[in-house]
């Protein structure tokens, strides 16, 4: 049995002028359990928290019920008062007769009556409470973060800075992700690679970080604080340690017609190769799909002219294992695949192009040296189709492209159309929009420069139909504001295609058990208040993973998580929440049910022995529940239907103790 | 059938590609066949019997025998095939353990069915074709057999053994239009007056045997909430009104997107309680609902309980359905 | 359905930690009544909400259980209002089902922000359970004083 002391407040007349305090202490004095009930001006003053300690020592007290305010307002107070006094926190229990009672009820006889009982349910409940300790956990104080575009790179360069180790991992040859591929970024037009390869070289040269290119994440164990990371380095085929990066081998290697990823394609590459000139970490890789001496044994050059002997034919790939105490995810987009907007002749035309294509056209290291040229025939052209959304806001049911806005559409295509402009001013530039979008710090500045400075033709309406016809693409548009049809004989059609997470997610978030949305953005912990984390403690989000993004916005965010992750391992030990769900193994089927709903992967299945019928030993499956991992919503306890699974803190009999005296 | 069945326990357990069979064999009468685990070919010369009250689901036994030394054979008919999946779903047995004969099954009967036909003093039913010999002590009577079938039979939702080893006879295909609702949907369709008054009808004669939750394959838990006095809601008998609600509320929830609709609960209850039209009512909401759903069918799916779409219909859709009239 | 003019109804409102109760201490910051019959039970979760907690309500006297939670999309942990949503739909069909009135149960979406919509929510259930009478279906009479 319990010796619970109850203290009724009165918050001055905030809780006495409608509840009869004094009546009610006298009623729960009466209630089994109970050797104390008085009730005080202001419980949690100075003076009020000194009377409970004292009652704590002097009564032997095992249990506390405080008559008062929101548990929301106080509840951390009187528990550290009663902590003080040497009684477990957990052994409080707070009835809340201020915002519950003695404000929504003005008959004195009501509220008091509704306090008694309000009172009587703490009460019960604090009979079956049980002294909860917090767990500890140690952190590893190392940080990793999947995916090297800008978006990981900041983020990392903010946890390295920290002091703390990070690595990042890179499916890729080399960081830069596609930022690397921008020519100019909005609204201030500098140079991506201006300011994207200074980062690159910090990252490469900061001695708390280690780039771990052309890898990926294998499998992921562990939680918050100790993560168990397999990472596979894939074979490159070139010893990271002895390559100098000279490119002599480039030179050298007689394949030469692999298409060239970093230029989308439009030009072609060497089967060994750097991807660009400023690629971090600077070594070759070989393109095990085209090497002639991979696959058919014969060549070997790279090797013969190499003269830091960096090339190894043999090399295999490699599985790492790392800890880590917090993982952030910066796994960035793709634009998606046009394939399914054949209205746009994107297949047939070399001359309609993605927004990222064009920018490669533009871009000074692109395969046309920085001359906008058609891809088709390498000339000049004069009049510049632009076509906004085409993939982004479409209708569910539209079977092709994606519901949502991809938000940096509307700008890098007045980018480009502004670019055009100022470099060939005898270009005809057409944008076709559904709404021009431009929140932002000068973006709408930068629109309208666009349109008055530059005389960008900006029509409202989509481009039905693009027939090519004659070595002109023939665009077929309706101007809605107009009201009527457009036909334009253009030279290039460049598509402003959606945006989409990396095909690497979702596989991604399975082994992180982060949860996502049905588009495949990683979900957040909370939509406005906790933006950077997943749901997942210890996994982070960086960037574009998880909605779109433009640079601004993802280096705000990259340094958000950032300090989340320094936040987290700064700590030598993890709090818990000690309300966490509990199994009884004695009565658990191993069914998975509780698996099945927990938002966290909490929950794992361990295989025990148990002591069977006739001195047998069965072994059993049964759940087992990281204190350290599980955030205590009880999804699980009501999954599980032999009602192994309860909640500390909140236990089915405290919570049917508290039912029985509501409606006694 | 017997005779290929009981030939198939034999080449098995000879073959020593199993060391014991799980079957039927008779029980207090000859059509209250029960499961009985066999491991000699004597013994399934003997006692083992196949016929058309071979109704009792054959997956729960296995928790226990597929936890024993060596290979059990287990023979499954379509109904049980789904409870068979979905106890290997929960991981509550070892299917390396066993080797499934999944029998093609064109229903079972129902002894009950023959005796309210007014067949009385039965000594033996023997199947020929479409139609019942019935011996009884006032000599031979014939009745067609699909009037005695059970209540799950006449319903068929599906003839397909969904996992088997090797199938003795045809494997056959689902059929969602079984028509295993429209009882259901009467129940729906009368005001909530009529409705309680026909629950009350049926739920005041439980005896809280436990038939039911043993032997539901569903019901299996290691210790029943009901039995466990830690719970707070244990139960030895049903002492009001309430209770006996609560514990086949309680127990339709707890077995809610798990259940296969084997037909098990109503089929041993002494009290002829129709259990399944409780079992039913939570698959009819969830299929119409949460979309089609059926336990068992496959080895990744999720009950619909444990799963969730963002835009799933709010709770106060159900005053607006249901028979309010 | 003779109705005794002052009898009112035990009502049992389980309110998740992050929104609803919330909401209901903002309902008392704003001064917004509602009847005293309704008594607050904090869960962490409407996930947490076992239904059997709702029968065992009943059992011991309560005419009405209304359980609030944030708003789909809203859960402090995520998901968990959204398997409490499907759990409920389920449950509160089955009790029509067998024929105990529908309007005894309810569900309620109640954020941080809304405490007006909590006391007008109360306000509204009390009302219709105490229309309903007292909860004579699902009682247990051994709970009867």
């Amino acid at each position: 049995m319990q010796r619970i002391g109850v203290f009724v407040c009165w918050c001055g007349s905030n809780i006495a002028a409608t509840v009869d305090v004094e009546a009610v202490a006298d009623a729960l004095s009466k209630e089994p359990g109970v050797v104390f009930a008085t009730n005080y001006q202001y419980m949690c003053s100075k003076s009020g928290q000194d009377m409970i300690r004292e009652k704590i020592k002097e009564l032997g007290l095992t249990g506390v019920v405080i008559c008062s305010c929101s548990p929301r307002m106080h509840e951390a107070t009187f528990r550290k008062t009663c902590e003080s006094a040497g009684l477990n926190p957990y052994m409080v229990e707070i009835a809340n007769i201020r915002e519950q009672v003695s404000w929504v009820h003005k008959d004195k006889a009501v509220g008091t009556e509704k306090a008694i009982i309000l009172g009587r349910a703490a009460i019960a409940k604090v009979q079956l409470n049980t002294p909860l300790i917090a767990g500890q956990t140690p952190v590893t104080k190392r940080a990793l973060v999947i995916g090297g575009g800008i978006a990981g790179i900041q983020t990392a360069l903010d946890i390295a800075d920290a002091g703390f180790p990070v690595d990042i991992v890179e499916k890729n040859p080399t960081i830069g992700g596609k930022m690397a591929q921008l020519d100019k970024t909005f609204p201030t037009l500098d140079c991506a690679a201006c300011i994207l390869t200074p980062k690159m070289v910090d990252a490469g040269q900061n001695e708390n970080i280690r780039i771990l290119s052309y890898s990926e994440i294998e499998d992921v164990k562990g939680y918050i604080g100790n993560f168990d990371v397999k990472i596979r380095r894939k074979a490159r085929y070139v010893d990271e340690e002895k390559c100098t990066g000279c490119g002599t081998c480039m030179e050298k290697c007689p394949m030469k017609k692999v298409p060239n990823e970093f230029n989308m394609g439009l030009d072609n590459r060497t089967a060994i190769y750097i991807p660009f000139a400023q690629a971090v970490p600077k070594v070759a890789t070989i393109d095990a799909n085209y090497c002639l001496k991979l696959n058919t044994g014969k060549c070997g050059i790279c090797s013969k002219v190499c003269l830091a002997d960096a090339v190894d034919y043999e090399q295999k790939d490699e599985i790492l294992e790392e800890k880590y105490g917090a993982i952030v995810v910066a796994t960035g987009f793709n634009p998606i695949s046009l394939e399914k907007f054949d209205e746009f002749a994107y297949s047939q035309s070399p001359d309609v192009v993605s927004s990222l294509e064009f920018e490669r056209l533009m871009n000074a290291a692109g395969p046309t040296g920085g001359t906008l040229l058609r891809p088709s025939d390498k000339t000049h052209p004069h009049t510049i189709v632009f076509v906004q959304c085409v993939g982004s806001r479409c209708d569910a049911s539209a079977e092709k492209g994606k519901e949502y806005c991809s938000k940096i559409c509307c700008m890098y295509t007045a980018k480009h159309a502004m670019l055009t402009r100022e470099k060939y001013p005898d270009t005809e530039v057409y944008v076709f929009y559904i709404d021009v979008r431009t929140p932002g710090k000068g973006f709408d500045e930068f629109y309208r420069r666009a349109v008055e400075q530059y005389n960008v033709h900006y029509i409202k309406g989509m481009v039905g139909k693009v027939v090519p016809e004659g070595g002109k693409l023939k665009v077929q548009a309706s101007d809605l504001l107009d009201n009527r049809q457009i036909h334009i004989d253009a030279d290039m059609v460049v598509l402003a295609a959606a945006i989409e997470p990396d095909k690497s997610a979702r596989p991604l978030a399975t082994k992180l058990t982060a949860s996502m949305d049905t588009n495949d953005f990683f979900t957040e912990a909370h939509p406005k208040l906790r933006p950077v984390e997943s749901p997942t403690a210890g996994i982070f989000l960086s960037g574009t993973c998880q909605g779109p993004k433009d640079i601004p916005e993802t280096v705000a965010q990259a340094g958000a998580a950032a300090s989340k992750v320094i936040s987290l391992l700064v700590k030598d030990n993890l709090v818990g929440n000690p309300c966490v769900a509990k199994p009884d193994e004695l009565m658990c089927n191993g069914c998975s049910s509780c698996e099945k709903v927990c938002p966290y992967g909490a929950i794992t299945y361990e295989d025990k022995p148990f002591r069977g019928p006739n001195r047998t030993t069965l072994i059993r499956r049964v759940a087992v529940v990281n204190p350290a991992v599980c955030q205590g919503c009880g999804a699980c306890t009501v999954a599980c239907p032999s009602g192994a699974m309860d909640l500390l803190g909140f236990s089915n009999r405290q919570i049917m103790a508290e039912v029985d005296a509501i409606c006694k | 059938m017997q005779a290929v069945i009981k030939k198939k326990a034999i080449e098995l357990l000879e073959s020593g590609t199993v060391n014991r069979v799980l079957g039927w064999k008779a029980g207090e009468f000859f059509y209250d066949l029960t499961p009985a685990v066999f491991t000699t070919p004597e013994q399934i010369e003997k006692d083992f019997v196949y016929s058309v009250f071979s109704g009792a689901n054959m997956s729960k036994y296995l928790i226990d025998e597929s936890k024993k030394e060596g290979k059990v054979a287990a023979f499954i008919k379509p109904c049980d095939g789904y409870s068979f999946v979905q106890l290997q779903k929960e991981h509550r047995i070892v299917r390396e353990n066993i080797y499934a004969v999944g029998l093609a099954c064109d229903g079972m009967c129902d002894m009950r069915e023959i005796r309210e036909a007014g067949i009385k003093g039965v000594t033996s039913v023997e199947e020929d074709g479409e139609t019942l010999k019935i011996g009884t002590i006032y000599g031979e009577k014939t009745m067609a057999k699909k009037d005695a079938l059970l209540e799950r039979c006449v319903h068929c939702k599906s003839k397909k053994v969904v996992d088997c080893d090797e199938m003795i006879g045809e494997n056959g295909e689902e059929n969602r239009d079984c028509g295993r609702f429209d009882e259901v949907e009467k129940l729906e369709a009368m005001s909530p007056d009529e409705r309680f008054a026909f629950w009350r009808s049926q739920l005041s004669r439980c005896i809280r045997c436990n038939a039911c939750r043993e032997v539901c394959p569903a019901c299996s838990c290691v210790k029943c909430v009901f039995d466990n006095p830690n719970s707070g809601i244990a139960q030895k008998a049903a002492a009001s009104d309430f209770e006996e609600n609560n514990f086949h509320i309680i127990r339709a929830f707890h077995v809610a997107g798990r259940c296969t609709d084997c037909g098990e609960c109503s089929r041993v209850c002494p009290e002829h309680i129709p259990l399944h039209l409780l079992n039913r009512k939570f698959i009819k909401d969830m299929n119409e609902l949460y979309g089609f759903y059926q336990a068992g069918a496959d080895f990744e799916s999720k009950p619909p309980v444990m799963n969730y779409t963002t835009g799933d219909a709010e709770p106060s859709i159900v005053y607006a359905r249901g028979g309010d009239k | 359905m003779q109705v005794d003019k002052n009898w009112t109804p035990t009502i049992v409102a389980f309110c998740c930690n992050w929104c609803s109760y919330a909401g209901a201490d903002l309902s008392g910051n704003n001064r917004l009544s509602y009847p005293a019959n309704v008594k607050i039970i904090r869960i962490p979760c409407s996930c947490r909400l076992n239904p059997m907690f709702i029968l065992r309500a009943f059992q011991r006297g309560a005419d009405g259980v209304i359980l609030c939670g944030c708003h789909p999309g809203d859960c402090h942990y995520t998901t968990g209002n959204y398997y409490a949503r499907r759990r409920m739909t389920l449950l509160f069909s089955m009790l029509d089902y067998l024929g105990i009135e529908k309007e005894r149960t309810r569900v309620e979406w109640v954020s941080a922000a809304e405490g007006a919509k909590f006391a007008a929510t109360m306000n509204e259930f009390v009302e219709a359970v105490t229309a309903l009478g007292e909860n004579k279906r699902l009682e247990d009479f051994r709970c009867k004083q």
